[in-house]
């Protein structure tokens, strides 16, 4: 089981969490202008890597706040933040 | 086979009684069942489970792949190894040929709890290198738990003659004596640690009485102590009762002082052997022989000198006897092959490091040609490896199997009755990697994961295919390390307290109003009020009926409920539902879909607008969570910068509506100061006031399409108001309802259910349901989605309704809708939707469902066949219609 750091709590049992996958996607600002190639590329693709990966974390049974960390998706540790 | 006069760390002054195979016996205090076993001379009483072999204790330790009990008493178990199972007085086991039997009904899984540790060093092993470890973690002032799967701690402390200058037990006891001494220092024996995960997050079961344990252990640092485990050589016979590891026999006479056998033959490929065969000597035993595969060793010289007979450079080929063994054949370079009459052969092919639990999270392997075996590489660098499990093993002298003519008794994996000759026609089939062997053969499948075999197999696999000691490893092996009984996974979390159950307020008046529940998420709900040993069904068309013609009442306190508060919910709620929640006037409700950003439905339900910056929202009753967290997401990624705080308060508000003709009338004589006529309290309008005379919000919403008031009240008066209501509605005929009217009266109405009618693939458009869709208000989650090329298609499937031709026959919810052509042809044939709803009523006299058709709102008029049984059975025929089926003009809801 994770070791999930959530800044508000600290260091918490994975399953207090629930997975907010990848990082740093952010709603377009304008979606019309988007065609529909762009915007299923918003909706459907996600990065896959093997090694440090940012993704999203929610503190669901715990603060509820939503926070990015790095992960190394081979080890399973948690680098940042 | 007997028990020694003196010795050993067993206590001859605490008999204990236990009967085996029904037959009665004594054991001692400190006793395991296997070492009790050999004291009365039943060493050999085991058989193989497919070829039914006879078969004995082989091993001291949780490796044991022959001698398998199932206990019945003092608590059951169904299949463990007898040297693992601590004997106590009373203990009832019967041998089991490799596959355990699950007790019959009836008979209830033990009580088990599970606990929790935080500590910042957790060893697991109790030998002397994890002693150490414990120490030294306990010196620098750690938290320390030390878990050992056996009964004891020392483990192998035998094969030390002194320990900083101590006897080797003596250092033992004083070590565990400090450790016990120590503040924040557990030691738990009969605790198998099952499995390491990440960031130090360890699973130990301890086997403690009366209740298991299971322990959840998070540790800073983990220090794997696990040992080795000595590995069997393959020979023709070398699964015959009186073969056992030299590292066993060494167990038995040290701990439990049991002699295994009087005359034995040593076959060892390191120093190992040489311990055993002094050991035996010592305890009264003659020594036949030492059979040294290698040909060079210095153990030799003094063994000769003590008077031994080693025979160098040479093999035990094969065993005699009818079930136990009579005597061993020996073949070398320089020997003849020649017979030596024994009734215990004592074997040491090397040493396995115990890495299973090291591989599992992530470490590797390297061969150590010396010592021939594979010793831990790598791993998480909170994970330390130390004492034997880390390769601190004897130098050995690589021996997988003694070649010959006939392999078909050269045992590989002796509890799947694998042999080389086995090993080899795998290979023969084509066959190269051992993973690939394993799932032929099953080797290192049963119970053990081949913690005996599973080296040995890859490197017979290597030596057939030519190819170098080393070369291929062992298979992996998962967790959990030993097996474990489910009811002790699951600890307390059964029956009762598997899953929360949440009550409603007012949940006790429909117990005592004979209520039938349903489960809707953790809720309980009613699902109907039978009177008079009615059935659902004439529960159901009576409640229908009433609300149609008089007057009902539900219990909706479970709907889910948000507060959205803040200076910016008007425009929050905007971009989360469909429609436009900020044009919504104070005091009046409307009804929102809110979409995922794939455009698909995700949950519905209205909004009160209670200020300018006020709003409450409701939520399907399974959705509440699910609504919230979706809040919080966007509110705190994508729009930090909005003033609003969304709270649940689902659990303050209980809720009743009262629906039907007659809800005005009802509401009046509860007593109510909200004039709750139609011109001053008009439909989707909500009013604060008194009912029953507490405080109270009644909103004019409807699921029914009937007059009907919500009626929410703080959750302690919810049971006060329900009985209120429903006394000032009998002279109304006022009838409680559940969700099975429910259900009905809305499916009438065409009022889709989130979940039921919709499955995460459904837009608005589908549903006929653009209404409440506001494209022009500004950017929505999921607006950009519904113009999708696939959202768009012209053979989307649509919500419609379906009229039997048959108005008795019943279509099944989920059944598949197909045209004339294939109503009775084998599939696969085109299929055109499904059916997501399904009723009688009574009010349309007769059944009717709601499905999704492609192209539905095109086929209206005409008839789609249902198809529930197989090929050539019976479908039914259904006529196509819109899904509002009941007044649909809307004429009913304002009374």
């Amino acid at each position: 089981m994770l070791l999930v750091p959530c800044p508000w709590c600290g260091p918490r049992d994975e399953v207090e969490f629930s997975y907010g996958g990848q990082a740093g996607i952010a709603y377009p600002a304008d979606s019309d202008a988007l065609d529909d190639t762009a915007w299923a590329d918003y909706l459907f693709m996600r990065d896959n890597p093997k090694g440090p990966f940012a993704e999203r974390w929610n503190h669901l049974y715990g603060c509820r706040r939503w926070f990015d960390v790095v992960r190394d998706t081979a080890t399973n540790q948690i680098m940042e933040p | 086979m007997r028990r020694l006069p003196a010795g050993g760390r067993v206590d001859r002054g605490v008999p204990l009684r236990f009967t085996f195979a029904g037959r009665d016996y004594q054991g001692l205090e400190g006793d395991t069942l296997a070492s009790a076993l050999l004291g009365n001379g039943l060493g050999g009483t085991f058989r193989s489970p497919v070829l039914r072999r006879p078969r004995g204790v082989m091993t001291a330790g949780p490796e044991e792949p022959c001698a398998f009990v199932e206990v019945s008493a003092p608590r059951f178990d169904l299949i463990a190894p007898a040297t693992m199972v601590p004997l106590v007085d009373g203990l009832a086991a019967a041998p089991v040929a490799g596959v355990g039997r699950l007790p019959g009904p009836g008979v209830d899984a033990p009580p088990s709890e599970h606990r929790y540790a935080h500590v910042e060093t957790l060893v697991v092993g109790g030998g002397v290198a994890g002693l150490r470890a414990a120490l030294q973690a306990a010196g620098r002032g750690d938290r320390v738990m030390l878990v050992d799967e056996r009964s004891w701690l020392g483990g192998m402390a035998r094969s030390f003659e002194t320990i900083d200058g101590l006897p080797a037990w003596a250092w033992v006891d004083s070590t565990a004596a400090k450790l016990r001494g120590a503040p924040d220092v557990t030691l738990l024996t009969d605790a198998t640690a099952l499995g390491v995960y990440d960031a130090g997050s360890v699973v130990v079961h301890e086997r403690s009485r009366p209740v298991e344990r299971l322990w959840h252990v998070r540790a800073r640092r983990v220090v794997l102590a696990t040992g080795a485990h000595e590995r069997p050589i393959a020979f023709a016979g070398n699964d015959r009762p009186g073969v056992l590891l030299s590292s066993a026999i060494l167990t038995h006479l040290d701990r439990f002082a049991v002699l295994p056998g009087e005359r034995a033959v040593v076959f060892t490929t390191n120093d190992a052997g040489y311990l055993a065969a002094r050991a035996l000597r010592e305890a009264g035993a003659g020594v036949v022989a030492i059979v040294d595969v290698r040909p060079q060793a210095e153990a030799r010289e003094s063994a000769l000198a003590d008077g031994f007979v080693v025979m160098a450079g040479a093999v035990v080929a094969a065993t005699e006897g009818t079930g136990y063994v009579t005597a061993a054949i020996v073949t070398g370079a320089g020997w003849e092959r020649t017979r030596l009459e024994a009734d215990l052969v004592a074997v040491s092919g090397g040493w396995n490091p115990v890495t299973q639990l090291h591989r599992a999270i992530g470490g590797g392997l390297r061969y150590a040609t010396e010592r021939s075996c594979f010793v831990p590489d790598g791993g998480p660098e909170w994970l330390s490896v130390v004492g034997a499990a880390a390769g601190e093993v004897p130098a050995t002298e690589p021996c997988w199997y003694v070649p010959a003519e006939d392999l078909s008794e050269h045992f590989v994996d002796l509890q799947r009755d694998q042999t080389v000759a086995d090993v080899a026609a795998a290979l023969g089939t084509g066959l190269r990697s051992v993973e690939h062997v394993k799932r032929l053969t099953y080797i290192g499948t049963a119970v053990d994961q081949g913690r005996a075999s599973g080296a040995l197999a890859a490197e017979v696999v290597n030596q057939l295919l030519g190819a170098g000691p080393g070369a291929q490893g062992p298979t992996n092996t998962r967790p959990p390390w030993s097996p474990v009984a489910y009811h002790v996974l699951a600890g307390p979390f059964r029956g009762a307290l598997f899953d929360p159950v949440r009550r409603t307020p007012i949940h006790a008046a429909h117990v005592e109003r004979g209520a039938i529940f349903e489960d809707v998420g953790q809720w309980l709900r009613p699902w109907y009020f039978p009177r008079d040993g009615e059935s659902m069904e004439e529960a159901v068309l009576r409640e229908c009926a009433a609300v149609r013609t008089g007057v009902g009442m539900i219990d909706a306190s479970t709907l889910g409920k948000i507060e959205v508060v803040g200076a910016d919910a008007p425009v929050f709620l905007d971009r989360m539902y469909a429609n436009a929640m900020s044009r919504l006037e104070v005091g009046r409700i409307r009804y929102g879909l809110m979409l995922g950003v794939d455009g698909m439905v995700f949950d519905d339900g209205v909004a009160m607008r209670l200020a300018a910056d006020r709003y409450v929202v409701t939520t399907t009753t399974g959705g509440a969570a699910r609504v919230l967290a979706r809040f919080e997401e966007w509110l705190q990624t994508e729009w930090p910068d909005l003033r609003v705080h969304c709270t649940s308060v689902t659990e303050q508000w209980a809720a009743i509506a009262v629906a039907g003709p007659s809800a005005r009338e009802v509401l009046r004589a509860a007593g109510t100061d909200v004039d709750v006529s139609a011109a001053a309290f008009p439909f989707m309008t909500w009013r604060d006031g008194e009912v029953a005379g507490v405080p109270a919000r009644l909103a004019r919403v409807s699921f029914s399409g009937e007059l009907a008031f919500e009626v929410h009240i703080a959750g302690w008066h919810g049971r006060h108001v329900w009985e209120a209501l429903l006394e000032a509605g009998q002279p109304f005929g006022i009838t409680p309802y559940g969700t099975g009217t429910m259900d009905v009266l809305r499916a009438e109405k065409g009022f889709i259910i989130v979940g039921q009618d919709t499955d995460g693939t459904v837009t608005p458009e589908d549903l006929g349901m653009s209404w409440a869709v506001n494209l022009r208000k500004g950017d929505f989650v999921g607006r950009r989605s519904l113009r999708r090329a696939d959202l768009v298609r012209p053979d989307r499937r649509h919500l419609v309704g379906l009229l039997p031709v048959d108005r008795a026959a019943l279509l099944q919810e989920g059944a598949q809708l197909v045209d004339a052509e294939n109503a009775r042809a084998a599939p696969p044939v085109p299929m055109l939707g499904h059916v997501t709803s399904s009723y009688r009523s009574a009010a349309l006299g007769g059944t009717f469902a709601l499905a999704l058709l492609e192209r539905g709102r095109e086929r209206v008029g005409s008839v789609v066949y249902a198809r529930t049984g197989g090929t050539g059975a019976e479908a039914i025929a259904a006529t196509v219609t819109a899904p509002v089926l009941y007044d649909p003009e809307g004429a009913r809801r304002d009374g």
